[in-house]
């Protein structure tokens, strides 16, 4: 016996997505035109399981080349800044060149063209926020932490921070500290 | 997400400024959407609108009549629903005083008005890059600290 079968392959599709996404547990809205949005964040174990799930479907997740080397960018400089063990000694050209397989002229291109600040800056970026912990912290003198994110001199990191944040590390300090003794009464 | 643009609502008295700050915004790279209130306690109704979608940052001038800068940012700061709007000082004073008197009550930008159109519009496409640097790269605001 053969019978005919008639699809709707929208809506075949939507249930498969809404059925996988609720699989992975994952809160969305699927939006239509392929395009689902995710209403929570979405850890990178989640996002492998429910893109596998859709794979035998022969549905993918489309994802911008771009998009993701520059996260991979990121990642290597945040990893190159908080890290310490990571590249100490190496030029942050050279040491992300090596690490992501492409030259730091290309690099250096696409990051400008999609994020709308240079590697360099970013790298300043995340410096500054990693010394701003640390003075959160307070286990560490300014010195110290000069030391630590390998600044020629504190004079150098104190500069960098006030050109970069506006204002000195010790109103940072102060600023932070008010607004804890302030949180404190609450 | 990433590809959507920056809404801002400024709350400004002045019909001048408010419009120089809208015409500002449309030469930048980065897109934006902007609206404006007049007062601190217009600001509040809107954000307080279940219909509003809230904007990423808010810019405060500090002297408004009926709800001023200083109070608007009390309020705001006193309601978790809030916590992620980026809040911006946008006054001609600059006293380090009201720098840190309003840093300590939890705003992250302080920027003294500038004087012509060109510096406004330098300060602004800065003060929009830097914030995009912490809405996608998941950077801390609570120690999001900036002055110009």
């Amino acid at each position: 016996m053969r019978i005919f079968i008639k699809f709707d392959f929208n809506n075949t599709c939507k249930k498969i997505l809404e059925e996988k996404l609720e699989e992975c547990q994952i809160k969305h809205r699927i939006l239509g035109f392929g395009e689902v949005e995710f209403l929570e964040k979405v850890s990178t174990e989640k996002m492998d399981l429910f893109s596998k799930s859709l794979d035998r479907y022969g549905i993918e997740i489309v994802e911008n080349q771009k998009t993701i080397l520059i996260q991979k960018i990121k990642d290597a400089i945040v990893d190159m800044v908080f890290n310490e063990d990571s590249a100490v000694n190496v030029k942050s050209s050279v040491y992300l060149s090596e690490k992501l397989n492409h030259s730091y002229g290309y690099l250096s291109n696409i990051f400008s063209e999609v994020t709308y600040t240079s590697i360099e800056n970013f790298i300043i970026l995340q410096k500054i926020e990693y010394t701003k912990q640390l003075i959160i912290n307070n286990q560490l003198s300014l010195t110290e932490i000069a030391f630590k994110l390998n600044y020629s001199s504190v004079a150098h990191l104190s500069s960098q921070f006030k050109n970069t944040t506006g204002i000195t590390p010790s109103a940072f300090q102060r600023i932070i500290n008010k607004r804890r003794e302030i949180a404190s009464k609450k | 997400m990433q590809h959507d643009s920056i809404l801002i609502t400024l709350a400004d008295d002045d019909e001048d400024d408010r419009l120089f700050f809208i015409d500002a915004f449309e030469e930048l790279k980065i897109n934006t959407v902007v609206n404006t209130v007049n007062n601190g306690r217009e600001l509040l109704n809107y954000i307080n609108d279940p219909e509003t979608i809230l904007p990423n940052i808010i810019f405060l001038d500090l002297n408004m009549p009926i709800l001023n800068g200083i109070e608007s940012l009390k309020e705001i700061k006193q309601n978790e629903r809030f916590k992620d709007i980026v809040i911006a000082i946008y006054s001609t004073s600059s006293s380090d005083q009201d720098v840190e008197d309003t840093f300590v009550l939890g705003a992250n930008i302080y920027i003294k008005k500038p004087s012509n159109f060109d510096s406004l519009k330098k300060v602004l496409s800065e003060i929009v890059t830097i914030n995009w640097q912490y809405h996608t790269s998941g950077l801390n605001k609570d120690t999001f600290l900036l002055r110009l």
